[in-house]
């Protein structure tokens, strides 16, 4: 048996146990591998598999066959889609129009975010003045704060204000949210832009601004896009915020908040709140999945050197 | 002017939009519910509560003799503890499993990352149908096949209700554990590893003297990270169990007086103390354990 590596096995003659007590390990170790690869595929794929299945069922076949896990082709059907989307004045759910909700808080939160959090990370990792070391702990700081905390002052703020149920003040809210992790995200990519770039475009005459106008910023684009998906999908699956400040007006709620809400009714059938999901998840998904790599390694890249 | 004045004088200058944001959307708004919470405040009487009049330690004094105060706080504990443990060690099982290339690793990797990326309304909806006492299917499995007498109600039931949500706390972030723990492994150069196995060394005792001393420092760092996170996790729990069945955290209660009783002065009182405990705790983890972990050579 040769081992899952890419190196030729080499036998270390003189000691016959170990030799044996490796072969048993990376033996046991392979079917461990695999055994725990199957378990994890199980856990993550059926659940949303599940879900994708009942989006498409009545809520009557699901109460005579609950265990079912294969989709029989008689029983499939798309009226729970039509139900969820449909207007709540035609008798559907409305998802439609959280759909649109959902999709004008995420683009403007992402646009505000960049609008704030460009300049910032620009300076963090590029210009040197006194103060920045505090600057990086304050972001730090606001980035483990508990949300919570956050949503007293500001439910008591917008109840005062009037505010309540409306979206707009809702993207000021996010952006606190987002804005440093967004910052955190973009530094990594700035400081590997190198500095020689500017300094030839700065010796060209331009300013400070044009320089990262029409250089900088150019050449952080990947991590620009990541940086405003990230932030998309973190406005999207928004929950504690969309509740506190959206629940007073349905017309504006969110695809997550209108989810939520409408669980907890029994008028509604779980398949149909199923489709709900799926409209939910999807998007995300897709999003997701079309900058993975790209993601992740914004993420991730303070991992690296440990 | 300086070069060097000029540059700083850029810097804040770039630095404005952020620092009003996090200023006017999370410092003041901090420092006002440090006000609040030593004020008698509901949300009908806000606007005759001035700002700095009627302070008093009432509120503080009811949260911290209140037994569900109490309850609320050892609940937190024991859900954070569990669940940030549980997801670190499925994290790592994973990373491992996919450090090295096989064919259709890219597919499995993608997989691990759904429960992480999915919005967090949607999953916890699928748990709750899956876990339904009537139609869900995991009863219906373990009733018709495993001989279970009666179906469990997962998220109804005294106990089993808080091993419920840390399960999925568990499931919902181990995927970023993993993401750290596979790009920490996956920059470890081979040739450690590879000088081990020539000496004779089995997979096991790799992993326990090369491989795992390079992952200490990422480990310590995702344990306070996620420490921090669940310690103040809301949602998840607020939409499986809305806080029943023995599963009350101290977020979800602060949300309860806020939006049902509207008792501002006592909902501040207790993110307060929230916030408090976790810097304590916090405190204490570096003290104890960080420098065990600078010790270690990486």
């Amino acid at each position: 048996m040769t081992p899952s590596y890419g190196v030729r096995e080499r036998t270390a003659p003189a000691y016959g146990a170990r030799w044996s007590r490796e072969r048993v390990e990376t033996a046991a170790l392979r079917v461990l591998r695999w055994l725990t690869v199957a378990f994890f595929l199980v856990v993550t794929l059926v659940p949303f598999y599940y879900m994708v299945l009942l989006s498409f069922r009545s809520i009557q076949a699901l109460l005579l066959a609950p265990g079912r896990l294969w989709p029989s082709l008689g029983e499939l059907t798309a009226s729970t889609y039509v139900d969820v989307l449909r207007s709540m004045d035609e008798g559907g759910q409305g998802f439609l129009l959280f759909m649109r909700n959902s999709a004008v808080l995420a683009v403007l939160t992402v646009i505000a975010t960049l609008l704030v959090s460009i300049p910032g990370a620009y300076a963090v990792s590029r210009l040197r003045f006194s103060g920045r070391r505090q600057v990086h702990f304050l972001f730090l700081a606001v980035y483990l704060f508990p949300s919570i905390v956050l949503a007293i002052p500001l439910f008591v703020l917008l109840s005062l204000l009037g505010l309540r149920g409306s979206i707009y003040p809702l993207v000021v809210v996010y952006i606190s949210q987002t804005v440093p992790v967004s910052i955190y995200m973009l530094r990594n990519y700035f400081e590997t832009v190198p500095r020689s770039v500017e300094e030839a475009a700065a010796v060209d005459g331009a300013s400070r601004l044009g320089v990262v106008w029409r250089v900088s910023i150019p050449l952080a684009m990947p991590a620009i896009t990541a940086t405003a998906l990230y932030v998309f999908m973190i406005a999207w699956n928004e929950f504690l915020f969309a509740l506190l400040f959206l629940t007073e007006d349905p017309a504006n709620w969110t695809v997550s908040l209108g989810l939520a809400r409408l669980s907890g009714s029994i008028e509604i059938p779980a398949t149909v709140l199923m489709a709900g999901s799926v409209i939910l998840t999807l998007p995300i998904v897709v999003l997701f999945f079309l900058a993975e790599r790209m993601l992740t390694e914004g993420l991730t890249s303070g991992a690296e050197k440990g | 002017m300086s070069l060097r004045a000029r540059e700083a004088r850029a810097g804040w200058l770039f630095l404005s939009p952020t620092l009003v944001t996090v200023l006017v959307m999370v410092v003041l708004p901090v420092l006002w519910t440090l006000m609040l919470a030593f004020q008698d405040v509901r949300l009908i009487n806000i606007r005759q509560v001035g700002l700095f009049g009627n302070y008093t330690l009432e509120n503080l004094s009811r949260v911290l003799s209140s037994p569900n105060f109490a309850e609320a706080l050892r609940t937190t504990l024991i859900f954070t503890v569990a669940g940030t443990t549980l997801s670190i060690l499925l994290g790592l099982a994973a990373a491992l499993c996919v450090r090295r290339p096989f064919r259709g690793r890219t597919f499995v990797r993608a997989a691990m990352l759904l429960p992480y990326v999915a919005p967090v309304v949607a999953v916890t909806f699928v748990w709750e149908v899956m876990l339904h006492p009537q139609f869900g299917v995991v009863n219906e499995i373990g009733t018709s096949l495993l001989g279970w007498e009666r179906a469990i109600p997962f998220l109804s039931q005294e106990g089993v209700a808080l091993a419920t949500v840390i399960a999925f706390e568990a499931w919902r972030y181990f995927p970023f554990a993993f993401l750290f723990l596979l790009a920490r492994l996956q920059a470890i150069p081979g040739d450690l590893d590879e000088a081990a196995r020539v000496d004779g060394a089995t997979p096991l005792q790799r992993f326990r003297h090369i491989t795992f001393p390079q992952l200490t420092s990422v480990i310590a760092l995702l344990a306070v990270l996620r420490f921090i996170w669940t310690f103040n996790e809301f949602d998840d729990i607020y939409l499986l169990t809305g806080g029943g069945a023995g599963t009350e955290v101290v977020s979800v209660r602060v949300f309860q007086l806020l939006t049902a009783r509207a008792d501002v002065g006592e909902a501040a009182a207790q993110a307060m103390v929230l916030a408090v405990a976790l810097v304590v705790l916090l405190g204490i983890y570096f003290a104890f354990f960080a420098r065990r972990f600078e010790e270690t050579p990486s």
